[in-house]
């Protein structure tokens, strides 16, 4: 059976914990599980906090279509996206991915997958607010992201 | 047809959306991009940096050549930096 992948996208916090536990519990057929966190950093004292804008509707829609797409690559018996938005301040998370399956090389592939998919099509925009009240100023794309994102072309 | 702008895209141009007719000549995304550029300074402005900027159809990525077809929402935004 098709495995749903629970994709959400939210003001609120997460907890990393209970989202794990979620897809674990009541079941003895999971061998891994691998949790990736981003956090909001403070860029050496100087960011105040990050501001994510979001397209309601398609963000869900581009996360749900990515998941789908390791679900389809790899054998996984769970998996969870969760992307805030907002203003998110240093030390606080941003997104949260879990992949779940029977052996450790799903779990780690589907979950590095994930983010790298995510960076480069999931709709989120960053801005950064300063501590020094200069400009806000938007984050710009890496090029490293994109080409983390063809690691996985012969997948 | 409805326009949607999202992070500096949308600072540039000045609104979030907007309804805007599409000319009969207007086929392909590149093609509403040129229309936009053409309402006034703002959406000329916004448009500047034609090749950095995303676009999506009813909420799907898009290409510059894509044919808009039936799609009712289209949407202009900077390269995406969640995650």
């Amino acid at each position: 059976m098709a495995v749903e992948p629970t994709v959400k996208v939210q003001r609120e916090d997460f907890d990393a914990t209970e989202e794990a536990s979620r897809l674990t519990s009541g079941r003895k057929d999971v061998g891994a599980l691998v949790s990736f966190v981003g956090l909001c950093r403070d860029e050496a004292g100087t960011l105040n906090a990050l501001e994510l804008e979001h397209y309601p509707g398609m963000a869900e829609a581009e996360l749900g279509r990515i998941a789908s797409e390791a679900i389809e690559c790899w054998p996984l018996t769970g998996l969870t996206v969760i992307h805030r938005y907002g203003k998110i301040a240093p030390g606080k998370n941003i997104v949260l991915v879990i992949a779940a399956s029977a052996h450790r090389r799903a779990a780690f592939e589907a979950a590095d997958f994930l983010m790298d998919f995510l960076k480069t099509r999931a709709p989120f925009w960053k801005k950064e607010h300063l501590n020094s009240g200069k400009n806000s100023s938007w984050v710009d794309a890496r090029a490293d992201d994109e080409e983390d994102a063809t690691r996985w072309s012969n997948t | 047809m409805n326009i949607r702008y999202f992070a500096w895209v949308r600072e540039r141009v000045g609104v979030e959306e907007e309804t805007i007719e599409v000319p009969g000549d207007v086929n392909t995304v590149a093609d509403l991009i040129s229309h936009l550029k053409s309402l006034d300074d703002n959406h000329a402005a916004a448009f500047e940096e034609e090749e950095a900027i995303r676009v999506a159809l009813d909420q799907m990525h898009v290409e510059a050549d894509t044919k808009i077809g039936n799609a009712k929402e289209a949407a202009f935004f900077p390269p995406m930096t969640g995650g």
